[in-house]
Parts: C-alpha cells; structure tokens; sequence
C-alpha cells in the first residue's frame, strides 16, 4: 500500500516530534509509577520502538508478516522487563496504545479532508497497534506462567528433603500433599541417600501430610517397596489419631509396615534394630 | 554363548550379572545355579544385579524365580546392588519381590546371609 511508505517516511521525518507527543501522554498516564521509570529511560525505550516501528511499517501494515519480527522481539523484551520491575499488564500494554494519539494526529495532517483515505490509515494503524499492544500482554503472560511453574519445582524440591538422623538411619519428613508426580521426587531423592550413606533404615514421618487417602497410602506403599528393594527396610511415623481412623476406615493395609505415632518412637525402633543402646553417661564430679 | 559366572566364596556362591538377560542366559544360569547349589552344599546365594541399568518384567520375574528355587533347595538369596531406578521400575510394574532380602552391597549381603543362616539352621524351608 502506497500511503504506508508515505507514512513511515513521514513518520521518520517528523520522529523527534512524535516522540515528544508521544512521551508526555506517557508520562501523563504513568504519573503514579514515576518511582518505577526513569523519564529518560522511558526516552529511549520509546525512542528505539519507534524507529523499529517505522522500519517495519515501510515495508506493510500486517504485523503477522516476519519484517514486523525485530518489532515483536522489542516489545517483549519491554514487557519482561516491565512485568520484572511491577508494572501490571495494562500498564505495559498503555506504552503502545498511547502511540495511537500522536499518529492519530499525523495522519489526519496528512490526509487533510480526504475521510476515505484518513478512515483507511487510521484503520491500519489502530489494527496494528492492537495487535502489538496484545502482544505484550501475552508476553507478560508468558513470563508469569514460567515464574510459577520455576517456583511449582523448587517447591517441590524443597519440600522432600532426606536428613541422616543416624549412622545408616535416615528421615523424610513429608510436607504437604502427596501426589504422583512428588511421589517419584521422593522415591528417587530416598533411595539416591539411601546409596550415598549406606542407611538400613529410613522413617517416613508424615506428620505435614494432611490428609491420607488411598491414593496417598498406595504412593507410601510404593516408596517402602522400592526402599526395600534396595536393601532398606522403612518405618512410618508421625500417623496422628484422625489419620489412623480414615486408614482403617478405608481398608488399606499397612500391616507388613511398622508404623509409629511419633518420630522419636520410629528412631527407638531404629536403634535396637540396629542393636545399639542409648545411655547416659556417668556424672562428672 | 554367554555364561554368567558363578563363584564360590565360602558357603554362599556369588552371580554377577553384567550382561543383558535374555531368555537363553536366564535359562541357562537357572541350570547351572540348582546344579552348583546342590554340588557346592552352598548355604546361600548373592544376587549381583549391581550392573544392572534397565529391567523389565522378564528380568524381575527371573530374579524371583532364582530366590523360589534356591529356597527350595535350602540356599537363601539375597538380591545386592540394586540401583534406585531399578528399583522404582519395579514397583512401578507391580513386581515389588516382597519376599527376597535384599542389601545394599555384597558385604552388606553377606552380613545378611549369616545373620539369617544362624536364625534358620533349625527351621525347615515353609511354603
């Protein structure tokens, strides 16, 4: 289309000044978050999309094509860092929109009376920026949805730690809910310690497992299985009276396992199977 | 034809699994392990699966009938050197082996077999 590269020439002639116009209105908006954005900053963010902008827009007004792609890439950067530093997903989509007033205001220069010609530039430019301005919404998605699944792993990670109570005996407190996918975490961290320390024995304290149903018994049962396997024998402990009712309740049967109210029950246990004692040592006088 | 070794050490005899098992070796060392057994009077059997890196039911199956049969003929197994992976595979197939010892090492398993021995010399074998 003709009056596009007419349009980006004029947009690269007069850029200095739709810069100005367009960093005030941004300024105007953005009055609460000055604590955020440095006004020079902002200078030059802007300053560097537009001459993207133009670039692009000599070529065509459809923003699916690749020419619009360094654009693209641009604005996402800005949005990851925008969504970094606080700023809400509106907030970074305004930094396009806002872009509408001053061209706006170009093209109606340029197309004088002609409303045939102001209605068909004002209708490219107003797709085009939607579209960028969705863009980086949808980044800004993105990003959010790959910090909570970065802090879904770590959770998981941190919650299944194996601590060495003793020569060959081991503990793992369970926190929280036990599903397939924390189960294999489990299995696989348990009997990894299991072959670095040489542990005959390893308690199972699921004091933090809020509830047991069959599902969360059968994912227990597996685990002693494969710590059995390896040569490992394991001791349930922390099983509160509530848990104890729904177990029976519920028909599971824990009967080749030994089990324990308390984990200082479980690591007596513990001891004398390893054949050691604990006793005090003689006063000093 | 890939033999599995079998080695005395003491009374117990000692089977290192180091190459895939496929139906002819399984058969074979079956053979060869009653046989030994019986002719060495061995008291117990360790199972190194130690090299071991990927299982199937097959194998799991096999390992199961190596401890039946060496039961029968008075002879306890222990199953040493199972690697976590190992081990989660097969559970993961249901076949949990809740009646084989197992141990972490061949010392380990040694242990084992002692301690077990002087519980049992006076128990007849249970079906």
């Amino acid at each position: 289309m003709g009056h596009n590269t007419q349009m980006a020439d004029e947009i690269r002639r007069r850029q200095e000044e739709i810069l100005k116009g367009w960093v005030s209105y941004q300024l105007a908006a953005l009055t609460l978050r000055r604590d955020l954005l440095k006004e020079s900053g902002l200078r030059e963010e802007s300053r560097r999309f537009l001459e993207l902008f133009a670039e692009a827009f000599s070529v065509t007004a459809d923003s699916s094509s690749p020419s619009w792609k360094p654009v693209k890439d641009n604005l996402a950067e800005i949005s990851k860092m925008r969504a970094a530093q606080g700023f809400s997903p509106s907030e970074t989509a305004a930094f396009v929109f806002s872009l509408k007033q001053p061209l706006f205001n170009l093209a109606q220069e340029r197309a004088g009376n002609d409303g045939k010609r102001l209605a068909e530039i004002l209708w490219d430019l107003t797709m085009l920026l939607d579209k960028l301005g969705l863009h980086t919404t949808e980044v800004y998605q993105e990003s959010r949805e790959a910090v909570i699944h970065r802090q879904q792993q770590e959770l998981m990670e941190l919650s299944t730690p194996v601590v060495q109570l003793w020569d060959e005996v081991l503990a793992l407190p369970l926190i929280g809910t036990l599903d397939s996918e924390r189960t294999q975490v489990v299995m696989e961290n348990l009997l990894q310690r299991v072959v670095e320390t040489g542990a005959r024995l390893a308690i199972i304290d699921i004091t933090g497992v809020p509830t047991v149903d069959t599902l969360v018994a059968q994912h227990l049962m597996k685990t002693v299985a494969a710590t059995r396997l390896m040569g490992a024998d394991c001791i349930i402990s922390g099983i509160r009276p509530q848990i104890a009712q729904t177990i029976v309740h519920l028909g599971v049967n824990l009967s080749d396992i030994v089990t324990k109210a308390t984990l200082a029950d479980a690591f007596q246990v513990a001891l004398q199977r390893l054949g050691a004692t604990v006793s005090k040592a003689p006063q000093a006088n | 034809m890939e033999r599995i070794p079998i080695l005395k050490m003491g009374p117990y005899l000692l089977v290192t699994i180091q190459v895939d098992m496929h139906d002819r070796v399984a058969m074979i060392l079956q053979d060869e392990l009653t046989e030994r057994i019986v002719s060495e009077r061995a008291q117990g059997v360790l199972l190194d699966i130690s090299s071991v890196e990927v299982v199937d039911s097959f194998i799991g199956r096999m390992i199961g009938n190596i401890a039946s049969m060496s039961r029968v003929l008075d002879a306890e197994t222990v199953v040493v050197g199972m690697r976590p992976a190992v081990a989660i595979t097969l559970v993961e197939l249901g076949l949990a082996l809740p009646t084989i010892k197992t141990a972490l090492n061949v010392d380990a398993g040694m242990t084992l077999l002692k301690s077990s021995r002087k519980t049992s010399t006076n128990a007849r074998p249970s079906r």
